[in-house]
């Protein structure tokens, strides 16, 4: 890893630690009703938005009003998505003359983008029309996103409320969501993104003669806007099959380096506003601790071993750019590295580079981060909710007893319905992850999914379902998805990634809203404290570990232990 | 040494520190009079007797309460069904592993699960041998029924219920709870307490009128209303709680077996799942590979462990004489943050005991505290053997005659007493005529002024108001008309409270006084005692008004109490322990009853309550934190074949893989049995803040938890190696 590489890492650290606060405070503000800096543009937008879909904002929801509310949307998004997609072909906007998708790709790209997962069987440049791209996706960009957010939020307000039993209005939040924080921070980054060369457009595609003479057709269309919600909302659905990488959709260090910023804000953001809930702001720096300490050394570790290069390339390969099978030369091994890291760690999903070509030992990290749960930092508000519950409540409950007192958290004390929804919470990633690679792997249209042979395949199969479930959409590539048999699962998997998470999350949220606050003593449990961390991020990792470690061991790690003794899939 | 410390968690001796030296019976045996012989841990009887109970509980229909060892009892079933298989003639069910591998892993299955009923059984048989004794008391008596028409009818003690009346006559066993509403007289409640010494029962006195079925009258005869029904009486509640019969599982036990059994899911779907990828990488999974890596993944730990756990800690309340309603009870005990204590026989004796003797002008030291000693000599009261001790040990130091190791000066000092003069209401105060004629007398300050020769000294007028102010009683004495000085006698506070009470802060336990004294007064002993605040001026029904409002703050607060009045406040603490000299409204109130009707054991029920929540978390914590090395013992043995490269993971170069499995499989059921007496004995337990307890558990039981097993299943490794059993 080289030196600019190093301080191209520091750097975004930095800026995200200083946008954390500003942020975090503007979105608790935000979420709470009070007044912000855009509330004179965007107050009376927001009033009408309410009076003509006829929600009174003054009127909070229970836990099961607010769960009814997010699947109701949810449902209607997908089947809206469903049918802009299956019927693109005769709707307008169509300048790329994209056909209908077939029913199984419709059905799993619709619950892709509705669940914020964005896992793409589909090219978007050919396959998909201006209209479904703008009008169809990225309006679930937006909404998938601020989904997030609002469940986020409403978890946190049953932590932190005292004998309450509403968590606020479900459309309420989402409509604040988007209004005071995806749109004005995503306006202003596909502004910076078009400057950085990045098309904005409803053009036809351009159809050019290159140097040698030949013509090539350059899709254009309404990326920068996409692409700006594709990174803060950590959807990752590219405009273009090539996401990222592809310089119309990223095409500067500069513009890479806002990608990643837009990537992580939100979630680093996030638990400045839980520690602004909370009521003490080190509540939110503990998690946000032991977040970053995940991802700081995953990254680092990454970025590493892409670097160091492959000792199996041939003689001729210049090793000294590390591994760059797969990787773009303005970025760079390490920097793709990084980002792959930062993708995997939120919901994103978005690649500058094949992961499937990162070396075995490297690949460990981005599917590491997916069947963590992602929660470091997470994708928007899930990587919140799922460090609370994950995180927060499992570490509070395993080691809490270790003080001499009933497990708690934040003064709520955590009892059996708890730990039964927390336990389903962590049920549904080793469900959905391990069930479905294990059909994929024992089955006929399963295996012929994979490119490669042997542990490679497996971390192929492995990959695609850790990253549906955990809703990140990334590829490992590699793998042949667009089959009516992983479009099906795929779909299942990201909806039970989703809402098998959000509904035990919400119900928690209710059942802790309702309890009494006991009163911190020298005799609480510490939640602010680094010994905190540490138990969060060992209790995270641990129980990650010991669900998948068997299955990574078949994949990755056995991997570059084979690699290592010259043997390549 | 910390007086918590100092209480003897091992379970074997009883021997708990008490307070303010009541000469009360230190280290008796079991409640109900002495057990015999030592009753330790590892008491031999004890074991012997609960291995045929160990096998009982294996029954399924019964261990399925217990998610995690039931699921291990069905692979050790299914383990020996492939090794029947296999020796059957039948081809290899499961895969390639030999005959003798599957024998012994299922053996090591059975142990495993029969380690943990074994822990429970002997956790029971403790509980069981003290209920022996109890229920000795329990046996069926006679008892005297009266009737409608006031004749007495002979009846059964089974008969009896609530609202009966009784007589029980001299010598006979009172045949169940009740309160005496006639009659006074002595009972004998060593049955139930221990203690030898005869209380005296009398109606109407709410603290004295209360009796226990079993106990004895052992003078006069007495009258008593039954107040609970056969099967309810405390000698029935205390036998089905110490043998853990009715044992229900508490709150935070029903959530930790929701973590368990999930957990056990997980790990399941982990190792199933582990068949199709093993054959997508073109490897046959070993089955009992499989079921052994299952097994040594969840947690059985503590699954095995977790009820004798519970057990074991109600057990230890029960050896201590308090008698917990309910395992609730006593894990609400550890979340208590507030303490209220009354300050009359709690925090002080309760009586005023002579603290100081001052001197008046013109008097020697020795000469006031010889006046305060004649004075004092034959006055039987607490306060007047309070001032002759006090005298006796002062004169000792000043060596004068009649101090503590002078015992002729001591009786040539009291020949010279020629009359007593008795304390009267009308001259508020006593003492004795010397041979001489010379009056000794003490009283208030303002009776003895009143028959002095000339005024008050201004330095004694100002030594009896500051008494006065610091909530003491000033007495003075005068020798004939000439005063000699004051003697100052004050509540005292208990040994020892101060600095337990010091601990308890550091725990973050706040400590509240409830007294009827003056502000004043309650504040110069909460002072002293080091509470953390007061309630003066008290009425009954102010305790409930303050722990409402504790409790609408996030406090959980306990209490004690006795009387009637003290009912609803027990009621609406989240821990009321009552005494058992209190009257029944109280002990129903309450969900923990003190046998030996002593308040300060609060502070050692929270100990315990705490005691057993961290036992259990820290099992907990070794239990999940012990997987790490025994994936790194399984995973590379079971793919050994296909991937010979795994074997790099076999950090513990552990010598084959059928070895290596058989190791782990060894190591987590033998950590079971290693882990026992810690179960029923507790961890160590010292006071201290939240976090330094979690640091010093979380490196002990988590750190240790993920390196001891590395160099545990090493060990087994090297012996199954040597002994050739893999």
């Amino acid at each position: 890893m080289s030196m600019p590489d190093f301080l191209t890492f520091a750097a975004l650290l930095a800026a995200l630690l200083l946008a954390t606060p500003i942020l975090g405070g503007y979105m608790y503000r935000v979420f709470e009703g009070e007044r912000t800096v855009f509330s004179p543009v965007l107050r009376p937008v927001e009033r009408a938005m309410y009076r003509i879909a006829g929600v009174d904002e003054t009127v909070e929801q229970g836990w099961k009003g607010y769960t009814v509310s997010v699947l109701l949307l949810a449902l209607v998004s997908i089947l809206a998505v469903y049918a802009i997609l299956r019927l693109q072909a005769g709707l307008p906007l169509n300048a790329n003359s994209a056909p209908a998708m077939s029913p199984d790709l419709s059905f799993n790209t619709a619950i892709s983008f509705v669940t914020n997962t964005n896992w793409q069987n589909y090219s978007g440049e050919v396959a998909a029309s201006n209209l479904a791209q703008a009008g169809g996706l990225v309006v679930q960009m937006f909404v998938s996103a601020a989904m997030g957010l609002a469940v986020a939020i409403a978890l946190v307000r049953g932590l932190v409320r005292r004998s309450a039993s509403t968590l606020g209005n479900f459309w309420v939040d989402v409509t604040r969501g988007v209004l005071y924080i995806l749109l004005p921070i995503s306006i202003v980054a596909a502004v910076i993104l078009v400057w950085q060369g990045v098309p904005q457009t409803l053009n036809a595609p351009s159809t050019i003669t290159t140097l040698q003479g030949a013509h090539q057709t350059l899709s254009i269309g309404p990326i920068a806007s996409q692409e700006a919600i594709k990174e803060l909302g950590n959807n990752g659905g590219g405009f273009l099959n090539a996401n990222s990488g592809h310089p119309f959709e990223n095409p500067t260090g500069l513009s890479n380096f806002l990608e990643m910023f837009l990537i992580l804000l939100a979630p680093f953001a996030l638990t400045y506003t839980f520690g602004r809930y909370a009521g003490k702001q080190r509540q939110g720096w503990v998690l946000l601790g032991a977040m970053a300490f995940i991802f700081v050394v995953g990254a680092i570790f990454l970025m590493h071993v892409e670097a160091n290069g492959n000792q199996l390339f041939p003689a001729g390969v210049d090793q000294a750019l590390g591994n760059m099978e797969g990787k773009e030369v303005r970025f760079g091994s390490a920097v793709s590295g990084l980002f792959a890291t930062i993708t995997t760690d939120t919901s994103t999903g978005a690649v500058i580079a094949m992961h499937d070509s990162l070396t075995p030992i490297g690949g460990l990290v981005p599917l590491f981060n997916l069947i963590l749960g992602e929660i470091s930092p997470g994708g928007i508000g899930a990587g919140l909710y799922g460090m609370l519950v994950i995180g927060a409540i499992l570490s509070v409950f395993i080691a809490g007893l270790m003080v001499g007192r009933t497990p708690e958290y934040l003064g709520k004390k955590v009892e059996s319905y708890e730990m039964k929804m927390a336990m389903l919470t962590v049920l549904v990633l080793a469900v959905s992850i391990l069930g479905f690679a294990a059909v994929a792997t024992a089955t006929q249209p399963g295996q012929a999914g994979p490119l490669n042979a042997g542990p490679h395949g497996f971390s192929e199969i492995l990959y695609a379902f850790a990253s549906q479930t955990a809703n990140n959409g990334s590829a490992f590539a590699g793998l042949t998805g667009n089959t009516p048999f992983y479009n099906v699962l795929g779909g299942i998997a990201m909806l039970i990634g989703r809402f098998g998470m959000i509904i035990p999350i919400l119900a928690l949220a209710g059942s802790m809203a309702a309890k009494r606050r006991v009163a911190p003593s020298l005799g609480t449990f510490p939640t602010t404290g680094v010994i905190f961390g540490v138990l969060l991020v060992g209790v995270v990792v641990i129980v990650g570990a010991l669900t998948f470690f068997p299955a990574l061991a078949l994949g990755p790690i056995v991997e570059q232990l084979l690699q290592n003794a010259g043997k390549v899939f | 040494m910390s007086i918590l410390e100092s209480i003897d968690l091992s379970g074997g001796t009883r021997r708990f520190q008490r307070f303010g030296g009541r000469g009360k019976a230190d280290g008796r045996g079991a409640p109900a009079g002495g057990a015999p012989g030592p009753r330790g841990i590892l008491d031999p009887d004890l074991l012997r007797a609960a291995l045929p109970e160990s096998v009982r509980k294996l029954n399924p229909r019964y261990l399925i309460k217990n998610p995690v060892m039931f699921v291990v009892e069905i692979t050790a079933a299914l383990v020996t069904l492939i090794a029947i298989a296999n020796v059957t003639g039948f081809e290899p069910v499961g895969g390639p592993s030999g005959l003798g591998f599957q024998v012994q892993i299922a053996i090591w299955l059975w142990f495993t699960v029969l380690f943990a009923t074994y822990a429970e059984a002997v956790a029971e048989a403790r509980g069981r041998a003290q209920a022996a004794t109890l229920r000795r008391a329990r046996s069926v008596t006679q008892a005297h029924r009266r009737t409608a028409d006031g004749t007495l009818e002979l009846v059964g003690s089974a008969e009896l219920r609530r609202g009966d009346v009784i007589v029980v006559m001299e010598g006979e066993t009172i045949p169940g709870d009740g309160d005496v509403i006639e009659g006074i007289g002595f009972v004998n409640e060593s049955a139930i307490t221990g203690e030898s010494a005869p209380v005296l029962k009398e109606p109407g006195t709410d603290i004295r009128s209360s009796v226990t079925g079993g106990t004895t009258l052992t003078s006069d005869q007495l009258t008593i209303q039954i107040s609970a029904d056969p099967g309810e009486t405390f000698l029935d509640r205390m036998i089905a709680l110490v043998e853990g019969a009715k044992r229900q599982r508490t709150p935070n036990e029903i959530a930790l077996s929701i973590l368990l059994a999930g957990l056990t899911i997980v790990f399941f779907l982990a190792v199933v799942t582990l068949r199709p990828f093993g054959d997508f990488a073109g490897a046959t999974v070993d089955t009992v590979a499989l079921v052994a890596l299952l097994v040594c993944l969840i947690p059985t730990t503590i699954g095995g462990l977790l009820s004798a756990i519970g057990i074991a800690g109600m057990d230890r309340v029960a050896r201590f004489n308090v008698l917990a309603m309910s395992g609730r009870a006593v894990e609400a005990s550890g979340d208590v943050d507030v303490i209220l204590l009354d300050k009359t026989g709690t925090i002080t004796y309760g009586n005023r005991l002579a603290a100081s003797v001052t001197a008046a002008p013109g008097v020697t030291e020795t000469e006031a505290l010889t006046a305060a000693l004649v004075a004092s000599a034959h006055d039987e009261t607490p306060e007047g053997k309070s001032v002759v001790d006090l005298a006796r040990r002062r004169l000792a130091e000043l060596k004068a005659p009649g101090g503590t190791d002078d015992e002729p000066g001591f009786k040539a000092l009291t020949a010279t007493i020629s009359e007593d003069i008795p304390f009267r209401a009308e001259t508020r105060s006593s003492g004795v005529r010397l041979a001489s004629g010379q009056l000794v007398l003490k009283g208030a300050v303002d009776a003895i002024e009143h028959d002095l020769d000339a005024a008050l000294p201004p330095i004694i007028r100002d030594e009896t108001d500051r008494l006065a102010d610091a909530g003491a009683t000033p007495l003075a004495m005068r020798q004939d008309g000439r005063i000699i000085g004051l003697i100052e006698l004050k509540d005292t506070v208990k040994e020892g409270l101060v600095e337990r009470f010091a601990e308890f802060r550091r725990m973050g336990i706040r400590t509240v006084m409830v007294t009827g004294d003056n502000p004043r007064t309650a504040a110069t002993i909460a002072r002293e005692a080091g509470v953390d605040d007061f309630i003066a001026q008290a009425k009954p029904e102010d305790k409930i008004g303050f722990i409402r409002r504790e409790q609408a703050d996030g406090h959980l607060v306990a209490m004690t109490g006795d009387g009637t009045n003290d009912a609803p406040a027990l009621a609406q603490a989240d821990v009321g322990l009552a005494m058992n000299s209190g009257t029944s409204a109280a002990k129903e109130a309450a969900n923990m009853v003190d046998l030996d009707s002593d308040p300060t054991k609060l502070l050692e029920v929270i100990a315990i309550g705490k005691q057993l929540l961290i036992t259990r978390g820290s099992i907990t914590t070794f239990s999940i934190a012990n997987d790490v090395a025994k994936y790194f013992a399984i995973v590379p043995a079971m793919f050994a074949a296909v991937y010979p490269e795994l074997n790099q993971l076999n950090i513990m170069g552990l010598s084959t893989p059928q070895s290596a499995i058989l190791s782990a499989v060894i190591f987590n059921a033998l950590v079971i049995v290693a882990l026992i007496p810690l179960a029923l004995r507790g961890v160590g337990f010292r006071p201290a803040p939240a976090s330094e307890l979690l640091q010093r558990n979380l490196l002990i039981y988590g750190l240790g938890g993920i390196i001891a097993p590395f160099i545990g299943i090493k060990a087994v490794d090297l012996l199954v190696t040597a002994l050739h059993l893999a």
